[in-house]
Order: structure tokens, then C-alpha cells, then sequence
């Protein structure tokens, strides 16, 4: 199974939730970091880097020699990343997609595929369970590559716990893709609540499942609820707002070490969230 | 003209709350979110919309029956597997298209064309304190780093047409496309950071990007009062990189309820948060840069 913890607005508490299922499904879990641009996971989680694997993705290689200035691989190039300049080519790894176009276009044999590393994926072991995490190279500006080959990781007889990124743009819906449902972690404020309703509108659109956790709930208003009802959505838990608990984060405490009377909330989550 | 950004790497440490804040304090200015995500700004300005224009980036494949003989080499030559061949005519699987346009352009009988995608809209709207450029992006599209450039462009126009000294952004979190396409041309990056494991590791990485564009960064730390420690190992981080530190904000529960009301600190009856952060945006309008 795969549950996804997404949220729409960024500083919810999906990494902190997300560490809570694992820990709480202990050695049933896979938990992977798909917030590969900012990954976090690790910081809750005392362990260390087992193993680590570059992840590349394919760029075209120009040989010049070939080449007869045909200008047709620049012309298909809908992400701008080829740049002709009668017979020289100038790529633009950068903005590459690695759609293979411009290696399919080419009459000469005059590109060729090359590997360009975006990032790597690191392994390690904090409990029970194997914490996958996904690590862009700062100043590389495509996560989504990434994001696809930190999936591979997940394990078919396991309950895998993705935290995905925030927004709901394509790092978000390449994060979901494919899981059987998705725990939103939402704040009653707002800003949580207008960003909780985009990740609602995008997940429908993608027929998966979901629930609301609300987080930092200081038991004021009924923004969320009004939502969640109006919307036919589980409200699952309520994590309240605690300085305990605050404190316990920014120093690396992770939530059922700040808070362990909650573990018995998340199990009875995990036993909804299956069941369905 | 020049342009500030408001980044931090974590999502939720205040980017959105300061700026809002700045854009009341400050005069002749305009302000943009380049969040365009999960814009969140408006919600603090009270804009009034004037402008909205459609934002189209990339392709988007139609298959027609008519011409196409089912050979099935758009599905082959799709590397994002977004073409199914499986019952004879291709159709596109959601979602996975990146718009490269190879099976259009490899299609022996020319039955597939390329529309122009519709990936989400821009405003142009009026605040009492400057006008507010704003965006959506549609769920699960790319292309953000696109709408970004257009928004800003229509911003920095703008401010040059009404002679705005400062144009203030509201960033996005991370360090990926949105963030390096809000970034690029910037005069400075005011970073907001908080004094936790995933705020100092985050505020690093970003830290680290605006490095490699050479834009001059000062940071602000927010709720620092939460661990004191941390925040000092932050500040000691920046001393060393040359990161001057022009303010710290501590933890106060005004923030939220205040938030709660769709409105900024300066609202509040109690004046101490408001004017701490008039003292922060003090030093960062008097800088030259």
C-alpha cells in the first residue's frame, strides 16, 4: 500500500506526520522523502547514511563533427534547451527534460545520450523501518526525475509512507501518483485552508482518496470542519497546538517523542486509512 | 527599480506574514507573489482585481482518429509513457505529459497536433498600499517557472511605468524551478528562517542557490525565542558566510490570530511585534544596493 502526506501549503507538519506513521507501523513501514528539494525526514530520525546512489537523467551530447547545421534538433526543442548556432549546437542541460526529441530528430548521428546528475537518493535505517530520502543538487531545477526514481524504492508487501512536497504542482502530483491515498496535513488559518483546497481540487482531478489531519489545532473557529463538511472529507485526527511539542521539533524531537500519548491516534488512523 | 525576494527554503516560517507586512509599511512599491503554487499574499492586501490574463505554456497533443493507421510509434517515442497504444488509437494517459512534442513530430501521417496548454491565470489587482501581481497555477501543471518570468516582467513594468522604487516578492519554498526562476535578476534575498533542525537545514540549501547566482542574502529569524541555541549556531552560520542578520522575531501567538482575520501584525492592538518588524524593514529599505 501507499499513503502519500501531502498538503498544499508548505510548513503544515507533512514531515512530522509522515515520521509519526512510520514510526507508529515500526517494521511494516517504508518511509520515503520525496520532498526532494528540501528533504527533512532524516533530521527527526537519528541514523546515518547506509547507502547513497546518484541519480541521473539523460542529457544529449553534441559532436560537432557530424554535425550539418540542420538547426533540427534547436527547432524541437520545446523547452528551449538547445540553442543552434549554424553548426554549433550550445546545450542547456538546465533546462533539459530528457524527452529523447532532438536524438530522434537528428539526421546525422550528430547527438548522442549523455548522464547529467541532478541529485542522489541515500538510504538509512533509523528504527524498524528504511528511510528512503530523495536529495536534489542545489541549483538543479527539476525535482520531478527524482522524485520518479525515489519511487522505485517502494516496497510491494509494505505500508509505504510518502512525504511529499508542498504545493500542487508536479513535484506534488509526481509524489501521489499512484498512491492509494493521500493524508492532508492542513493548519485551521486561512492560508492553510485556501492551499488545502487546491490539493483537494488536484487530487480529484487524480481520483485518489483523502483525508484531512489538522494540525496545531488550538480548538478556535471551525474553518476546517466547515470545509471538510461541506466537502464530504474525514476529518482523521486533530494534533493540538502544543509549545511542548514546538520545542520538542526544533530539537529534533520527532512528534511520538514529544508527544507519545499519540501513537494510539495514529494506529487507530492507519486502521481507517487500510480498511478503506 | 530595485527587487527584493522573500525566500526560506521550509515552507511556513513566515515568508508570507513579513511580506505582507512590508508591503503595508512600505511606499512606492509594488508587489508580486511568485508563489504561484499556493499563493497565499492576497489574502492579507485586500486586492481589488483589475486584470486577469490566461497563461498558456507548452503543448498539449490531440490524436486523431482520422490519418492515424495505429502503428503505435507515438507510444514508443513518448519517454514519459504518457501515450497508450493499447486499444489502437493512442490516448494520452493524465498527467504525464511534459509537452516535448515528439510524437507530433514523429507521427509518419501527421495525425497528431499540438494545441497550446492552458496551465493557469495572472491578475493585476490594486491594494491600498501598490498593486499586487498574482497568479494560479492549475493543479498538477508545470510551466511554473514560466508563469513566474511573465508575472515578474509584468511587475517590473509596471514599477518602471509608475517610477515604484522597490518591487517586493513573495517567494516560494524550496530551492527548485520556481524558486531559480523568482530568483534570477533579484537585488537581494531577504531570507526568513526558524530555529529548527528542518528551518537551518533548509535556510542553508537556499542559502547555498542565491551563492551561485551571487545575490546578497541578510536573513531574518523568525519565532527564535523557541531555541535559543539553535538560533545562535544559525546566526554563527552567517557570520561566517557573510549573511548579515537584520532581525529576530520572537514566538507570539498574535501572529496566528491575527492571520485568523485574513490581516498582518500591524493590525494588532499590542504595537511590540508591529514594531519590530517596522525597526526589520527599517534597515532593509535603507539599504543601497
Amino acid at each position: 500500500m501507499k499513503i502519500a502526506v501531502a498538503s498544499g501549503k508548505g510548513g503544515t507538519g507533512k514531515t512530522t506526520v509522515a515520521v509519526a506513521l512510520a514510526e507508529t507501523l515500526g517494521a511494516r513501514a517504508v518511509l520515503l522523502d520525496c520532498d526532494v528539494e528540501e528533504p527533512n525526514c532524516h533530521l527527526f530520525l537519528q541514523s546515518h547514511i547506509e547507502s547513497s546512489s546518484a541519480v541521473t537523467v539523460m542529457v544529449p551530447r553534441f559532436h560537432q563533427e557530424q554535425c550539418t547545421g540542420c538547426g533540427r534538433c534547436a527547432k524541437v526543442c520545446r523547452f528551449n534547451a538547445i540553442a543552434s548556432l549554424g553548426k554549433r549546437q550550445l546545450i542547456f542541460q538546465e533546462l533539459c527534460h530528457s524527452c529523447g526529441n532532438c536524438l530522434l530528430s537528428c539526421p546525422a548521428d550528430a547527438l548522442t545520450e549523455s548522464t547529467m546528475e541532478i541529485g542522489r537518493i541515500h538510504r538509512r535505517t533509523p528504527g524498524a523501518f528504511p528511510l528512503y530520502s530523495g536529495e536534489l543538487q542545489v541549483g538543479h531545477a527539476l525535482s520531478v526525475p527524482l522524485i520518479r526514481q525515489l519511487k522505485e524504492m517502494c516496497e510491494d508487501d509494505k505500508i509505504n509512507i510518502l512525504d511529499a512536497p508542498p504545493g500542487t504542482a508536479c513535484p506534488m502530483v509526481n509524489s501521489v501518483r499512484g498512491c492509494d491515498y493521500v493524508i492532508l496535513v492542513t493548519e485551521p488559518t486561512p492560508f492553510g485552508l485556501h492551499d488545502l483546497a487546491g490539493a483537494v481540487e488536484t487530487l480529484r482531478t487524480m481520483e485518489i482518496p483523502c483525508g484531512i489531519i489538522i494540525n496545531r489545532d488550538e480548538g478556535k473557529g471551525t474553518l476546517i470542519e466547515d470545509y471538510a463538511g461541506q466537502n464530504k472529507l474525514d476529518i482523521l485526527m486533530r494534533i493540538p497546538f502544543s509549545r511542548k511539542i514546538a520545542e520538542g521539533y526544533s530539537a529534533a524531537c520527532s512528534l511520538l517523542q514529544s508527544a507519545p500519548e499519540l501513537k494510539e491516534k495514529f494506529s487507530s488512523l492507519l486502521e481507517k486509512v487500510e480498511a478503506l | 527599480m530595485k527587487e527584493i525576494l522573500i525566500l526560506s527554503g521550509k515552507g511556513g516560517t513566515g515568508k508570507t506574514s513579513l511580506t505582507g507586512c512590508f508591503a503595508q509599511l512600505s511606499s512606492n512599491a509594488v508587489f508580486c507573489d511568485c508563489d504561484v503554487d499556493a499563493s497565499n499574499l492576497h489574502l492579507l492586501l485586500a486586492p481589488e482585481l483589475q486584470e486577469t490574463e490566461e497563461f498558456y505554456a507548452g503543448w498539449t497533443p490531440q490524436f486523431m482518429e482520422k490519418g492515424c493507421t495505429q502503428c503505435g510509434i507515438c507510444e514508443k517515442v513518448c519517454r514519459f509513457k504518457a501515450i497508450s497504444c493499447e486499444k489502437g488509437f493512442p490516448r494520452q494517459l493524465p498527467g504525464l505529459c511534459e509537452g516535448c512534442g515528439a510524437c507530433a513530430d514523429h507521427c509518419p501521417t501527421g495525425a497528431v497536433k499540438l494545441s497550446p496548454r492552458h496551465c493557469g491565470r495572472r491578475y493585476r489587482s490594486q491594494t491600498p498600499y501598490g498593486t499586487l501581481f498574482h497568479a494560479e497555477l492549475f493543479p498538477g501543471e508545470e510551466n511554473s517557472g514560466k508563469l513566474i518570468a511573465e508575472l515578474r516582467r509584468a511587475a517590473r513594468a509596471e514599477a518602471e511605468k509608475t517610477d515604484a522604487g522597490l518591487l517586493i516578492s513573495d517567494g516560494p519554498p524550496g530551492i527548485g524551478c520556481p524558486v531559480i526562476s523568482s530568483m534570477s535578476g533579484v537585488d537581494l534575498v531577504v531570507a526568513v528562517t526558524e530555529p529548527t533542525p528542518s528551518g537551518f537545514h533548509d535556510f542553508k540549501r537556499v542559502a547555498e542557490l542565491a551563492h551561485q547566482f551571487e545575490i546578497p542574502v541578510q536573513l531574518i529569524i523568525n519565532k527564535w525565542d523557541l531555541n535559543c541555541e539553535l538560533s545562535e549556531m544559525i546566526a554563527e552560520f552567517c557570520r561566517g558566510r557573510n549573511i548579515p542578520e537584520i532581525g529576530r522575531i520572537p514566538f507570539d501567538p498574535i501572529f496566528s490570530e491575527c492571520l485568523r482575520k485574513n490581516r498582518t501584525v500591524l493590525s494588532a492592538s499590542d504595537p511590540s511585534a508591529a514594531l519590530n518588524i517596522k525597526n526589520i524593514w527599517q534597515k532593509i529599505s535603507s539599504l543601497t544596493f
